[in-house]
C-alpha cells in the first residue's frame, strides 16, 4: 500500500505547486517600497510647466500617485476606473506622466478625460527609476506621513479599487 | 587603381565615423565595470534578460544610470544597493542569502539529495528481496522436479 501511496502523494503535491504557479503573475514583483517613505521629487506640472510640484505638497493627505503615459496601452484600459474614482472626490490622484511628450499627454487627457488633481512630467524617467517603475501603469497609495502603503502594478481594476485601495485608503484616513 | 584608392578612402572615412560613434564619456576600465554590473542585473520589463542584453527602454535608462554612477565614483556595492532599493532582490541574478531565499539557494541541492536517498533505498530493498534465501514451497518443488525429469527424458531419447 505504502509503495503506491507515497508516490501518489508526491504527485498530488507537485500538481498543487504547479496549479498555484499557474495563477501567479510573474510581473507582480514584491515592491521594496511598502512601508517606506515615498522618494522625494520635484517636477514641472503638465498643464502649468512653470509651476513645480513636490511629493511633500501632499503631506497630511492620503493620495494616489498614478504613473501613466499616452503611449501606454494598458493605461487606456485603466483610465475609466480613475475617471470614475475622481468623480467621487474621495481620494486625490496625482499623475506622473512618464517618458511622454507633453503635447501627446495633454491631447490624451483632453480625449479620455482628466481624473488628476494635477499631473507632473517625468520626461527622462528619472523619477520613475526612483519609484522602481518598470511597467506602466503603476500606482502608489501614500498616507498622511508620506509613506507608501500599497503599490498596484499594472492597471487598477474596479475589483482592486473596491477591495484593496479604497478600504485601505479609508483606514489610513482615520489614523 | 583609382577605384581601389577611392574604396580605401571610403572605408577609411567609415572607420573614422565609427570611431566617433563610440561613447567617450567613460574610459575603457570604467566602461567594462558598468557592463559587468549591467550583466548582473535583471531587466524587469522582459524578466529573462539582463540589463546589459535587453533592448527595453527601461534597460537603456538603467544602463545610463549605471554609467553615471560609475562615473561619479560609486562602488559596485553602492550601485547594486541603489538598484535593490528600487526594484527589490528580484533585480539581482545572484540574490543575497536570506531567510526568504534559502529555498531558492538550497532547494535544488536538497531535492537532489532526497532523490538520491530514495533511489538508494529502493535499490537496497530490491537487492535484499533478490538475495532472500527462501526454501521452495512444496508445489514449487514438485513443478521443478517435473521439469527436470522431463528434460532428462528428452536427453535420453
Amino acid at each position: 500500500m505504502n509503495r503506491f501511496l507515497i508516490p501518489l502523494a508526491a504527485f498530488v503535491a507537485l500538481l498543487v505547486f504547479l496549479y498555484v504557479g499557474l495563477g501567479l503573475n510573474p510581473r507582480e514583483v514584491p515592491s521594496p517600497f511598502i512601508g517606506k517613505p515615498a522618494p522625494a521629487f520635484e517636477l514641472a506640472r503638465l498643464h502649468a510647466p512653470d509651476e513645480r510640484f513636490a511629493q511633500k505638497d501632499m503631506a497630511g493627505k492620503v493620495w494616489l500617485l498614478n504613473v501613466w503615459a499616452s503611449w501606454c496601452v494598458a493605461c487606456r484600459e485603466e483610465h475609466p476606473v480613475l475617471v470614475e474614482l475622481a468623480k467621487r472626490k474621495t481620494l486625490p490622484i496625482v499623475g506622473l506622466n512618464y517618458k511622454d511628450e507633453p503635447a501627446d499627454a495633454k491631447a490624451w487627457l483632453a480625449r479620455f478625460g482628466d481624473p488628476y488633481q494635477l499631473s507632473v512630467t517625468d520626461r527622462d524617467g528619472r523619477v520613475g527609476i526612483d519609484y522602481g517603475v518598470y511597467g506602466v501603469p503603476e500606482s502608489f497609495l501614500i498616507d498622511r506621513q508620506g509613506v507608501i502603503r500599497y503599490k498596484q502594478i499594472g492597471p487598477i481594476t474596479p475589483e482592486a479599487l473596491e477591495k484593496k485601495i479604497l478600504p485601505l485608503a479609508r483606514e489610513l484616513e482615520k489614523s | 587603381m583609382r577605384i581601389l584608392v577611392a574604396i580605401v578612402l571610403a572605408l577609411a572615412s567609415l572607420a573614422a565615423i565609427a570611431k566617433e560613434a563610440t561613447p567617450t564619456e567613460l574610459d575603457p576600465v570604467a566602461e567594462r565595470r558598468a557592463m559587468v554590473l549591467a550583466a548582473e542585473l535583471r531587466c524587469l520589463v522582459c524578466q529573462n534578460q539582463t540589463i546589459a542584453e535587453s533592448n527595453a527602454d527601461l534597460a537603456a535608462d538603467l544602463r545610463r544610470e549605471i554609467r553615471v554612477q560609475v562615473d561619479a565614483g560609486k562602488t559596485d556595492a553602492e550601485i547594486l544597493d541603489f538598484m535593490t532599493a528600487r526594484y527589490g532582490d528580484f533585480v539581482l541574478y545572484r540574490p543575497p542569502l536570506k531567510a526568504t531565499t534559502v529555498l531558492l539557494w538550497f532547494g535544488p541541492a536538497a531535492l537532489f539529495v532526497i532523490g538520491f536517498a530514495v533511489l538508494f533505498r529502493v535499490l537496497r530493498a530490491r537487492r535484499a528481496r533478490a538475495a532472500e534465501d527462501r526454501p521452495l514451497a512444496d508445489d514449487e518443488r514438485r513443478r521443478a522436479e517435473a521439469l527436470l525429469a522431463a528434460a532428462g527424458e528428452k536427453e535420453r531419447t
